[in-house]
């Protein structure tokens, strides 16, 4: 398979930390606010650089998206930094009403997001945000798999008119992505080509699922690994070709079953083009205190677990 | 140059507007709507004065409107439409299917005189602050405007823009409450009560004024004064006390006007008592 190197594990949040500040170099229109959380976000360096540019709301989230939605009506581009669970579900109805139904360019940039926040346990890892924001019209959902990615994608969404929910996370993770590749929206990425089963993983669980790609090819298995960083719009397109290949599909991402990018991906099968899918997802259930590998296991996320998925697809492939 | 009779007559002619617009539809939102009439058509045209001919999306160079009780569409949608933002026969689409002229302003539709959609209350405070610190740092030294319903500022947000814009010295900022003390329920000091509600606004750290909202001389009067207190480190709010359905006697001063539409029996008398001083669309 295609050999992917760790090129030093660096959390995602501080990708989309570097990324905000080469934006208020490259475009003056860039604003940031932020709730009380502007270490945790890596807005650190924006917010010196930049402090005319630069807005503390305070724990004041609904007020914070709506200032950012008010802020694009002179032209700003905004982005808002906080928790993915104070990014969303705290700020449903202001997201829905001021960003999606009015269509504004604001960036809503959320760190923190799923399982592995770890010990500040269920009250902060939000595993329903991906749902909450792909159902709302105009929204683009992005999950990006590594700090290259998270920065690539954050100088992007800059450049991309409409709302974007950005998604990223807490721990250190490995960074594999090359520093220089440009990232698209909405075009899928895929890693590896294989033959017996698609995986489509996202966000952290990207790296995951390349481990779990070796473990398949030494066990005589070809799996294809594709990066949804793009959750919505979905790449259907990259997706069909790799499924009328395989003809058996497996998920993977640190997220509820229930409305997450798996999800998106067996509805859009279902409608197209019917295999069996596996879901390496939460089901149905809030996290818990505990380091990010312990929870990733005990919510079965890991890599044996991807292993396991793509060999129960494979097993109700129809020959 | 408008005089304070022209105002008034451009006010009752969006009186009738307004219950027309709501008899037609079988649905909207008369009380509130009719209490502002005179307070919207002097902050458009008299006070604002932007350009109907050129709207732009960011407001640049002129004053700007967030109507953050979206209720009142059928007033707003009005008074755009006889300030020149589009035709006056589009009034009689409001609330009808494929209408510019949604429930709620909308900017999906793209309905000239509309910069955010509202509805859903509590969050206009938020945009307009947003859209004055653009505003600020575009160096555009026009002003943005707000309105809010009273029984709106139960409503957690708004407390939190007040707390920002004072912070922030959101000098270019203001904000006109419609104190009419109604709400669907009922009486506002029933249904959970503001209190002292200028001292409330004064702690919070904004220049508070109070006005009568139903009485033309009065606001034009108010809103110029208002202008005094722009630009010297804090946001200011206008506690504009209105009388609910005003100018058609079977709904002033009654809540349950908020949300109710006129049969047409109710909408000939309220009619008789409103001159058609303009033309009616």
């Amino acid at each position: 398979m295609t050999e992917y190197k760790n090129l030093g594990s660096k959390d995602t949040r501080s990708g989309f930390g570097e990324a905000l500040l080469e934006l208020g170099k490259q475009n003056p229109q860039v604003v940031a606010l932020c709730a009380d959380l502007t270490g945790s976000l890596k807005m650190d360096a924006f917010a010196h650089h930049f402090p005319d540019r630069f807005f503390q709301v305070g724990i004041a989230e609904a007020n914070m998206i709506c200032i950012a939605a008010g802020l694009t009506i002179g032209g700003k581009i905004p982005f808002t930094g906080t928790f993915a669970n104070f990014s969303t579900g705290r700020v449903y109805d202001q997201i829905r009403q001021s960003v999606a139904y009015s269509n504004k360019n604001v960036k809503i940039c959320a760190s923190h997001a799923g399982i592995t926040l770890g010990e500040d346990g269920a009250t902060h890892q939000i595993l329903e945000d991906i749902g909450l924001m792909k159902i709302l019209p105009n929204m683009t959902v992005i999950n990006p798999c590594d700090f290259n990615q998270t920065k690539a994608a954050t100088l992007k969404i800059a450049r991309h008119q409409g709302p974007v929910y950005l998604r990223f996370g807490r721990p250190k993770w490995p960074n594999f992505t090359p520093p220089d590749k440009p990232f698209v929206i909405g075009k899928a990425v895929v890693l590896n080509e294989g033959a017996d089963v698609s995986i489509f993983a996202t966000g952290h669980l990207v790296w995951n699922a390349l481990q779990a790609c070796k473990i398949l090819e030494e066990q005589g298995i070809s799996a294809e690994i594709i990066n949804i960083h793009t959750i919505k719009p979905l790449d259907e397109e990259t997706a069909l070709s790799s499924v009328l290949k395989t003809k058996c599909v497996v998920t993977a991402e640190e997220h509820a079953r229930n409305g997450g990018m798996g999800d998106s991906i067996a509805q859009f099968l279902a409608r197209t083009y019917p295999v069996p899918v596996e879901m390496v997802a939460v089901n149905d259930a809030f996290g818990q205190s505990g380091k990010p590998e312990e929870l990733l296991k005990i919510y079965k996320l890991d890599i044996p677990d991807i292993v396991e998925a793509a060999k129960k697809a494979l097993a109700r492939k129809r020959l | 140059m408008l005089s304070i009779e022209d105002l008034e007559n451009i006010a009752t002619q969006v009186r009738r507007d307004i219950i027309r617009m709501v008899n037609g539809a079988q649905s909207g939102h008369p009380g509130g709507s009719l209490g502002c009439a005179d307070f919207l058509t002097a902050l458009y045209f008299k006070i604002m004065k932007p350009d109907p001919f050129n709207f732009t999306a960011d407001g640049a160079g002129e004053d700007i409107f967030i109507l953050s009780n979206g209720h009142l569409s059928a007033l707003w949608y009005s008074v755009l439409a006889r300030y020149g933002y589009f035709d006056l026969k589009e009034l009689s689409t409001f609330r009808k299917l494929h209408s510019r002229l949604q429930g709620h302003p909308a900017t999906a539709e793209g309905l000239p005189g509309i910069r955010m959609s509202s509805g859903s209350l509590g969050q206009g405070l938020s945009v307009a602050i947003g859209a004055a610190l653009a505003k600020k740092l575009n160096h555009d030294d026009h002003l943005v405007y707000c309105l809010l319903g009273d029984g709106e500022l139960q409503e957690g947000q708004n407390w939190e823009a007040l707390m920002f814009a004072a912070a922030h010295k959101t000098d270019n900022l203001i904000a006109i409450v419609d104190y009419n003390g109604k709400q669907i329920d009922g009486p506002v000091d029933k249904v959970l009560t503001l209190g002292n509600l200028k001292a409330k606004m004064e702690a919070f750290g904004w220049i508070t004024l109070t006005m009568y909202g139903n009485n033309m001389p009065k606001v034009v009067e108010t809103l110029k004064n208002a202008q005094k207190y722009v630009g010297i480190a804090q946001p200011v709010i206008i506690l504009m006390t209105t009388q609910m359905g005003y100018g058609v006697d079977f709904m002033l001063d009654n809540h349950e006007w908020h949300g109710v539409f006129p049969s047409d029996e109710q909408t000939a008398v309220a009619l008789s008592q409103l001159t058609e001083t303009l033309g009616d669309y």
